[in-house]
């Protein structure tokens, strides 16, 4: 990293990034000047707002998790078979990325509601998805799944094979190469991956509505709290944002110092 | 035979064919595209051939219906790049090994440390890889791979990516290590095949062009490639105090290389065409080798002329070809200085 | 030379571009209205009729009243503005942002909306307190889950909600998705979903009623044409309101 060498960017070249960036900041912390500060500590630990920021919490949580047992295997697949079926199955899986979120509820229902392909008979066993913190999860990690894919498949392509041909070479059966070189090698794409996922399953907003609907301490998650809250209560709501905008500079810079991002 | 291998790859066009004895070191040459490490890779289990067979010590890895997976063939890689594994500290590489193969985690030490000792790197157990510098690392590798026991150890150029200042100590190590192994070794250095190898198999277009023992088939190679490829005059014989004693009692005197000879024992003297100087009549002069030869065949080469003659060719100009009344069938002198000559142990 | 041309070219292209963003070509006045979007199809539809009677574009804007409500304190320039609500009207009264008093342009009731066949077997407001049917409703932030709550009160009803959603759309795909066994709707929301759901009548509603108000803003462009808009709803708009599903103004 510092033996990087640089030959230097044009100097017209800062005027547009430095616009970027601000353009990113501007509105954030234009946030901080809507907040009325006296009430801030009032505002973001009333029950609601602890129950919302509680729920977020532990579902992004458990879709994180989801995320890392369904994400790795598949990444890993992805990056090191050489089946020619996995070429479509690649871009598949980054459809979540690119579908409007409401989408993502509404091929969720499809599949996971009441009278969905899989609901059906999930519906007859007595499990229901439908309005039930299962569902947030289960839209948390259906958005959140493509960024830990792509960011793993990425560090796995990058960190080649080379290292695993030669733990065969020594002895190393598939499974234990797996597990002492492979992923060993690319932890820091694998934790920015799951930091990513989780972020992303903290500001899941339009699947979770569209999908599990909004119930306080089930499924009503810090951000649909604070879209239900702009109108009545905009100081609220307003105060709740700044609440998600620090967790999220929280886990975000979690991995960002080393640069794994 | 130890290492039988007979294989087929279609898409690459590689048939080859060729044997290892056990303890027997063989150096695979040929130039980029010959197959060297399409066979390396279909002996390690990386590539499936089409047809034929590898056969490692009586068992069947490639061939009649069988498949021996890579980490099951104990065919341990050693590469150009040491490939040591970044997150684990040196003693843990070298335990790498013996801890896939089933030992346990203090047993897999023990065994690091004896092969560490093994290689003269005890002292950088407990370092990361990336604090070695690339001799260092290259020779925990060495250790890495004897480490895993393996049946026969393959070698991809290991020591292409070292500095010149580095690679004869490493050398000297991979003889010691392969003096007794069954080892494949593909390289791209006349001095590797030579030092390293009991016998050398030449590739090229695919198939096995010449095989036979490295001194014979370096010194007087048929094939277009092992001409070019080896392209220096080696002399075989017996050291003496400060040369080198020729079968037909001829001395030729040189500096010592590394490895150096220990008088008495077989050696070779290595010494490159363009230094070799041709005279009509012997001169006079104490540091130079004086060597009667008949020339057998002038062979332009760009600017030059390579003039053979036996086993030893000389670079001379077009203009002293012409000079000299050089043809076929001339009884000349070739001249080479004491310093130009290296000698090394065989 | 060329660098002129092009220019020249580009300013061509670039000047009537920029100001067909302000004003139509023909020059016609622009009415900007704000509307509750539970108004949508019948405003579109009376729209026609007025841009042809007036020679005026109608340029219609829908979202939930609370958005409006923000987006006219924002200072978005609009003429008039109709909420489904008149808390949300009175926060726009109260900041002295509209001319004159609101008018009612029309009332609303609450009705009970199922999947059709009726899966969870509802027959009337009552059911919706059974724990076994998934019960969803509009968020008490929103107009209407204000008044399904209120009604819910009014026939001492206690809601098993499953969710409270964010508006009426929610509710209703919910319902007609078959996730939800029931829900509370206006009558209006249940009419424009046709067949996709079943009313249950709810004779409770008529103690809540919902009413439209509809102003002219202080700050209107077209003042004249604005209030002569609120007539035109208030007269030729009765009957298509009514067929919507609408109340009469003041029932």
């Amino acid at each position: 990293m510092s033996r990087t060498r640089h030959v230097g960017v044009p100097r017209w070249l800062l005027v547009p990034a430095l616009l970027a960036g601000a353009f990113v900041v501007l509105p954030v912390a234009a946030l901080a000047t809507r907040i009325s500060w006296a009430d801030f500590p009032s505002l973001v630990t009333s029950d609601a707002a602890l129950t919302a920021l509680g729920l977020s919490l532990r579902t992004s949580a458990a879709s994180t998790a989801l995320c890392l047992v369904l994400g790795v295997p598949l990444a890993v697949v992805l990056a090191r078979s050489g089946a020619r079926w996995l070429g479509p199955l690649r871009s598949l899986v980054l459809l979540p990325l690119v579908l409007p979120p409401v989408v993502c509820g509404i091929a969720l229902l499809a599949a996971f509601g009441r009278r969905g392909l899989l609901g059906e008979h999930l519906d007859a066993l007595g499990v229901q998805v439908a309005f039930s913190t299962i569902a947030v999860v289960l839209a948390q990690t259906f958005v959140s799944l493509p960024f830990l894919v792509v960011s793993l498949e990425g560090a796995l392509r990058t960190a080649g094979e080379r290292y695993d041909v030669v733990a065969a070479s020594l002895g190393a059966a598939p499974t234990t190469v797996l597990r002492r070189v492979t992923l060993p090698l690319v932890l820091p794409g694998l934790a920015s991956g799951a930091v990513l996922a989780f972020a992303r399953s903290l500001g899941e907003f339009g699947a979770t509505v569209t999908f599990a609907g909004s119930l306080e301490g089930t499924t009503r998650t810090l951000p649909l709290l604070i879209y239900n809250l702009r109108v009545t209560d905009a100081d609220a709501a307003v105060a709740m944002s700044l609440l998600l905008v620090a967790v999220a500079v929280v886990v975000i810079g979690l991995v960002r110092p080393r640069g794994a991002v | 035979m130890s290492l039988v291998v007979d294989v087929q790859v279609a898409d690459r066009d590689v048939d080859v064919s060729f044997e290892v004895a056990a303890g027997e070191t063989v150096a695979l040459l040929g130039p980029n595209g010959a197959g060297k490490s399409t066979t390396l890779d279909v002996v390690g289990g990386l590539l499936r051939p089409d047809g034929g067979r590898v056969v490692l010590e009586g068992e069947v890895l490639t061939g009649a219906g069988r498949w021996v997976a890579p980490h099951a063939r104990r065919t341990a890689l050693l590469a150009q790049d040491p490939l040591l594994f970044p997150h684990l500290s040196v003693l843990e590489n070298v335990a790498f090994g013996p801890r896939s193969r089933g030992a346990g985690r203090a047993g897999a030490r023990e065994a690091a440390r004896r092969w560490l000792a093994e290689v003269g790197a005890t002292d950088l157990a407990d370092r990361r890889p990336a604090r070695l510098s690339g001799g260092q690392a290259q020779r925990v590798a060495v250790a890495r791979a004897l480490a895993a026991d393996p049946r026969v150890l393959l070698l991809d150029e290991p020591m292409a990516a070292l500095d010149v200042s580095v690679a004869p100590v490493l050398r000297q190590l991979l003889r010691g290590v392969l003096a007794e192994r069954t080892a494949v070794v593909v390289t791209h250095h006349v001095l590797d095949a030579l030092l390293l190898a009991d016998r050398v198999v030449v590739l090229e277009g695919g198939r096995v062009v010449e095989q036979g023992p490295a001194v014979a088939v370096l010194s007087r190679p048929r094939s277009a490639f092992a001409a070019r490829f080896a392209g220096l005059n080696l002399v075989a014989g017996t050291a003496t105090a400060d040369g080198l004693r020729r079968p037909d009692g001829t001395v030729l005197h040189g500096t010592a290389g590394d490895p150096a000879p220990a008088t008495g024992s077989d050696a070779v003297a290595v010494f490159r065409p363009s230094a070799v100087a041709v005279h009509r009549v012997p001169p006079g002069g104490s540091p130079r080798n004086v060597l009667p030869v008949r020339v057998d065949e002038l062979e332009p080469l760009g600017d030059v002329v390579r003039v053979r003659a036996g086993e030893l060719a000389a670079d001379v100009t077009v203009s002293a070809v012409a000079e000299l009344g050089l043809a076929p069938g001339q009884e000349v002198s070739f001249v080479v200085k004491a310093t130009e000559v290296d000698l090394y142990a065989r | 030379m060329t660098r002129r041309v092009a220019l020249a070219v580009a300013a061509a292209l670039v000047v009537p571009a920029l100001a067909g963003c302000g004003e139509d070509a023909d020059d016609r006045p622009t009415l900007t209205v704000l509307a509750a979007a539970s108004l949508t199809s019948v405003l579109e539809e009376l729209a026609e009729d007025f841009e042809a009677e007036h020679d005026v574009t109608v340029q219609l804007s829908f979202g939930g009243s609370a958005d409006l409500a923000t987006q006219v304190a924002e200072g978005a320039t609009a003429d008039v503005v109709a909420t489904a609500d008149p808390i949300t009207m009175d926060l726009l009264v109260d900041a002295g942002l509209v001319d004159g008093d609101p008018v009612e342009l029309a009332t609303n009731t609450m009705v009970v909306v199922v999947p059709p066949a009726n899966p969870g077997n509802v027959e009337g407001l009552a059911d919706l307190a059974r724990e076994d049917l998934r019960v969803v409703v509009c968020a008490l932030e929103v107009p209407c889950g204000n008044a399904a709550a209120l009604l819910a009160e009014e026939a001492g009803v206690s809601l098993a909600r499953d969710s409270e959603e964010q508006s009426v759309t929610d509710v209703l795909g919910k319902v007609e998705s078959g996730e939800a066994d029931a829900g509370l709707v206006y009558v209006t929301d249940a009419v424009a979903a046709g067949d996709g759901v079943e009313s249950v009548p709810v004779p409770e509603a008529a103690r809540v009623v919902n009413h439209y108000p509809v102003a002219v803003l202080e700050d209107a462009l077209q003042p004249a044409l604005a209030r002569a808009w609120v007539d035109f709803l208030l007269d030729e708009g009765l009957p298509v309101l009514a067929e919507a599903g609408f109340g009469p103004p003041g029932g």
